[in-house]
């Protein structure tokens, strides 16, 4: 059975998961290891008069009581956000001070103030709570809709009127008389509702401080170990790089809220300092629900105009985002370079303008979560088409198609210049796969059971493979955006592959063993895949907007490269050959033709033996690259839900979820399905369940699942996959990337079906049975006043 | 989760006892709701009295009353032959608790005690006037439930078993939160000889309770189609960021007139 590209291997790691014996964080078990526990404001937005330590420092088994102004005293600097925007007046973005433990004040439930160590975990929690802050409440604001109103509470001092930035991108003029111009207008008003991340595995830390040694060493749960340790060390001032070691062992999902560096690993790694023992946290799910960081959140009122054809004239968006109470690491680029460059959609549009103002709020911080500022763009431009559709009579997928861009490279009006794709091929895929012929019956037999059945398209485009680091550079971003590998062929031929990339349920052990078997025809099992640790592989930007393939995998392609040069011509050497005759066969280097070749054991021993090289050559088998792509990459795609409402609850029964996407080539289809699944999943979430919910006070309301609504086996149906590949002009392996698609593709369909079903355009996410219900109810008053 | 004693006991007579001499004890009836609540911090009782050992396991006939121990679990009461031919109502409702973990750790009087106003069984309870038997005496249900996690239960007192009544007809619907899988409404109904009993959890803002307008139209007509001439009011019922008052008021109907299709 193949194991190279395109074969469906088995997962390698799956082995020691299935079996219980990944190794995560909270496995670790430290020498003198301590706990650290957390003092948690329980106020939104409040002064911080005073701290009283004295009590719990001297309950049993505490070893210290730690506070913001003594951090602050050792010189561990504030968190930051790693990408300038600057506003449209030319102003830079007004950054407020975020400290890991709060000192002067706290600005949201769940913002730290002092950290107990202790013996025990349950002794650290209890003396935590024996910590008397004293608060002087204020006035908080949470609603993304409330926090520019002039009677807000200001949040940061420097930040007038709670705004970070007012941002724009496009040309407004010309977008003006685009609308202006229409046959018809079609206008709404959207939020995009906030969701928490919850990945399986909470967030945890353990510092261990070598005094001998001023060495520290961090096991954390990171999607990019290397940016912690480079951002720990160059802004916090924990240590410098070579005295700082992290390692994100096994990392149970992350969905981008492991790609931050939290104020509790700062904490652990100097407390570890202050009490010179080994300091270990592990967040509770309530701790995930008020501290990591949440995605989406934002408001926006747009137009798009169309010509009496139904083409596209113009499309102006006004959003904005909520950030929550501190700029997290690249939270700033989210609502900007992540989701207004993506207004285009598939669409030929001449003229888009969106204008973003981002806003601090009394809630916890908001950054990128699975598809980062995409979901919010494909939402709000498929919800569109599919309205304008309805309020022009047409047939909403001829809409679609009678604007999709046909012809590659198409530039957008903003930034992004796509490369290739079919979108009208997506299309007949998944309208095919879905019956929407049969839709009509379907529709009939249900309403005579008593249910509204509905069809909803969404045609959705993202870009992956982050970054062109000049590029994003130039856009104001503080680190590259490329990838690094390295290929070690060891003395008894097998090989051993160092990424930067970061596998944190992806299954990188599999799919990037699979590339080199492929490229070197050498048994999957002959390869392995080194990542996480800083001390092992020399830096990387770790995993996150799906780049591990489109841009780690074409580090290895690099490396690769090299070592194949090398190893033609030891192979040629030896065999008497020409190096560029050679061929890859059966785990050989073989002279095509002849039985003269070498196996990967003899050339590898060759190398390292050194006693017969070719003149001048150097003795190792071992390649490193840097890969800087070129371009973005633009996975696209059309999703087709189907669902059956029910009038008297209005709970939704999602019947069919079609999906057929254009990843470009595909290493490995089952575990391409299998990030399609779980990104529908929590599209679905989104769509039909899933809300962060906080009170007018800043109270988090959802902080557990008894509250927080996650999708579970049965609320979800049987998807049906389809591939369509146009293969990716701009990376060695044609590579668009597949990990958050299904979570940007899938909300619009499955609100279009509803929308479709219950006859109102007037339904906000998440469609709980309570807000359909409510929809159905003002909809059928507002006919019965017409 | 603080440090705290665990006991267990041999009898409820044994388990009251314990209860008694403990600083600040509770009773471990299951425990899927107190356990969660202690692993939060939210409740630290200084000992744990576990009944598991105590005897109250297990269904039986009483004439044509089923009697439930108050340890018996969820699972147990779905599956009892007993209960499945003369409350198959409850067996039903027993079998829509939460998931199989909770239903095979959870029991009827760990639920009823603790009286949450979304759980399931308060509504049989109530909905088929059972009778609550403790360590002390006897409680008839209309008594049984005062207000939200609260009931008639003295402090010490021990629930040991509940006698359902057979009734002619009954059935349970319910509608599920969809975050907690508790009821966002369930309606109890049952046909008995002294007319229709209709019971209503998750809905109320003071927990199960009987709906009057229901009841007197179900004891001249009992069916689906009596339901939508009555007047279910939004008042008193909870508001939360799950529902409104007036959808729950809308639940109550539909899930009554599901409840009686199904009895």
């Amino acid at each position: 059975m193949s194991t190279g590209i395109g074969a469906r291997v088995k997962r390698k790691e799956d082995r020691r998961f299935i079996t219980g014996k990944g190794k995560y964080t909270d496995d670790v078990r430290a020498e003198n290891q301590a706990y650290a526990a957390f003092v948690r404001s329980p106020h939104a937005h409040a002064l911080v008069k005073g701290i009283e330590k004295s009590e719990a420092s001297g309950m049993p088994g505490i070893i210290a009581v730690l506070d913001g102004a003594e951090l602050a005293g050792d010189g561990i600097g504030n968190l930051i956000c790693g990408w300038a925007i600057t506003s449209k007046d030319g102003s830079p973005m007004n950054m407020g001070a975020w400290s890991a433990l709060a000192t002067e004040k706290v600005r949201y439930v769940g913002d730290a103030v002092a950290v107990v160590i202790g013996e025990s975990d349950e002794a650290a929690r209890t003396a935590a709570e024996a910590v008397a802050v004293d608060y002087e409440i204020l006035t908080a604001v949470a609603a993304t809709g409330s926090a520019l109103n002039s009677a807000a509470p200001q949040i940061h001092e420097n930040a007038p009127g709670n705004l970070i930035y007012d941002w724009e991108i496009g040309d407004q003029a010309a977008t003006d008389a685009g609308i202006s111009g229409a046959d018809h207008v079609t206008s709404i008003n959207i939020a995009n509702n906030r969701l928490a991340p919850n990945p399986m595995e909470p967030r945890s830390a353990v510092a261990t401080f070598d005094e001998a040694e001023d060495h520290y060493t961090l096991y954390t749960t990171s999607q990019n170990p290397h940016v912690a340790r480079l951002v720990l060390s160059a802004f916090y001032q924990v240590a410098p790089e070579h005295k700082l070691r992290v390692i994100a062992p096994d990392v149970g999902g992350g969905f981008g809220s492991k790609i931050y560096i939290y104020p509790e690993e700062i904490v652990c790694l100097w407390a570890s300092m202050k009490t010179n023992r080994s300091v270990k946290w592990t967040s509770t799910r309530t701790e995930a629900f008020m501290t990591d960081a949440h995605g989406r959140d934002h408001i926006t009122t747009a137009k798009m105009g169309f010509d009496s054809d139904g083409r596209i004239t113009g499309f102006k968006v006004d959003t904005i985002a909520n950030f929550g109470a501190y700029m997290s690491l690249f939270s700033s680029a989210v609502p900007t370079y992540l989701y207004a460059t993506l207004l285009s959609g598939q669409y030929d549009i001449a003229n888009i303008h969106c204008n973003v103002r981002a806003v601090y709020t009394n809630t916890v911080p908001v950054d990128a979560y699975r598809g980062a500022g995409r979901p919010e763009a494909c939402y709000l431009i498929e919800r569109m088409i599919e309205k304008a559709a309805r309020e022009m009579g047409m047939d909403p997928a001829q809409l679609r198609r009678r604007n999709f861009i046909g012809e590659f490279p198409h530039q957008t009006p903003v930034i992004m210049a796509y490369d290739c794709g079919d979108f009208a091929s997506n299309m007949d895929k998944a309208q095919a796969a879905a019956d929407v012929a049969g839709f009509a019956a379907r529709k009939a037999e249900a309403a005579a059971r008593g249910r509204l059945r509905g069809l909803g398209y969404s045609s959705y485009i993202e870009a992956c493979g982050i970054a062109p680091s000049a590029a994003v550079g130039s856009l104001g971003a503080g680190v590259g955006l490329w990838e690094s590998a390295e290929v070690r062929v060891n003395p008894v031929g097998t090989i051993e592959i160092l990424t930067g990339s970061h596998s944190h349920g992806q299954g990188h052990e599999t799919t990037f063993a699979q590339i080199v078997a492929e490229r070197f025809s050498v048994p999957i099992e002959s390869v392995s895949i080194v990542h996480g640790d800083t001390d092992k592989v020399q830096f990387g930007m770790g995993t996150y907007g799906s780049r591990s393939g489109a841009v780690g995998m074409s580090a290895i392609v690099k490396a690769m490269d090299k070592v194949e040069v090398k190893v033609r011509k030891i192979a040629a050497h030896k065999l008497d050959a020409n190096e560029d005759e050679l061929v890859f066969e059966d785990s050989q280097v073989k002279v095509p033709g002849t039985n003269k070749g070498m196996g990967w054991h003899e050339v590898g021993l060759a190398a390292y033996t050194a006693h017969d090289l070719p003149e001048g050559m150097e003795p190792g088998l071992k390649e490193g690259a840097f890969y800087d792509p070129v371009n973005f990459t633009f996975p696209a795609g059309t999703y087709i839900a189907e669902v059956e409402v029910d009038p008297e609850t209005g709970a939704v029964d999602l019947c069919r979820f079609v999906a057929a996407d254009d990843f470009g080539t595909l290493i490995n289809p089952m575990i391409v399905e299998g990030q399609v699944h779980g990104g529908v999943a929590q599209g679905v979430g989104q769509a039909l369940m899933e809300q962060v919910v906080y009170d007018n006070d800043g109270q988090l309301l959802t902080a557990s699942y008894m509250d927080y609504a996650m999708p579970r086996a049965d609320d979800l149906v049987s998807y049906q996959i389809e591939h369509n590949v146009t293969v990716c002009p701009n990376n060695p392996l044609g590579i668009k990337g597949c990990g958050e698609a299904g979570a940007i593709g899938s909300p619009p369909a499955i609100i279009n079906a509803i929308t479709d079903a219950i006859g109102t355009e007037d339904l906000e996410m998440p469609a709980t049975p309570a807000a359909v219900w409510a929809a159905i109810q003002a909809n059928s008053s507002a006919i019965a006043a017409e | 989760m603080y440090g705290m004693n665990f006991q267990n006991s041999a009898s409820a007579d044994d388990a009251a006892a314990k209860l008694a001499a403990a600083a600040d004890g509770q009773l471990l009836a299951g425990g899927q709701t107190l356990l969660p609540t202690i692993k939060q911090r939210l409740a630290e009782p200084s000992d744990l009295v576990s009944l598991a050992g105590a005897g109250l396991s297990g269904a039986s006939l009483s004439g044509a009353d089923v009697v439930i121990g108050a340890m018996t679990t969820h699972a147990e009461v779905a599956g009892d032959a007993n209960v499945r031919s003369n409350a198959p109502a409850v067996a039903a409702l027993a079998a829509g608790i939460g998931d199989p973990a909770v239903r095979h750790r959870g029991t009827i009087g760990g639920s009823i005690a603790n009286n949450d106003p979304a759980a399931d069984y308060p509504a049989a309870v109530l909905g088929l006037g059972a009778t609550v038997r403790t360590n002390r005496r006897e409680i008839a249900a209309d008594d049984f439930f005062i207000g939200l996690f609260e009931t008639a239960l003295n402090t010490g007192e021990v629930i040991t078993s509940v006698s359902f009544p057979q009734a002619e007809r009954s059935a349970y619907a319910k509608f599920p939160n969809p975050a907690s899988r508790y009821a966002m409404v369930g309606v109890f109904v049952a046909k008995t000889n002294d007319g229709a009993r209709v019971a209503v959890t998750g809905a109320g803002s003071d927990g199960v309770f009987r709906h009057a307008g229901l009841e007197a139209t179900l004891s001249t007509n009992f069916s689906a189609d009596a339901v939508d001439g009555v007047d279910v009011s939004a008042e008193d019922l909870l508001s939360d960021m799950h529902g409104s008052a007036e959808y729950r008021a809308n639940l109550i109907k539909v899930m009554a007139k599901r409840a009686l299709a199904a009895a």
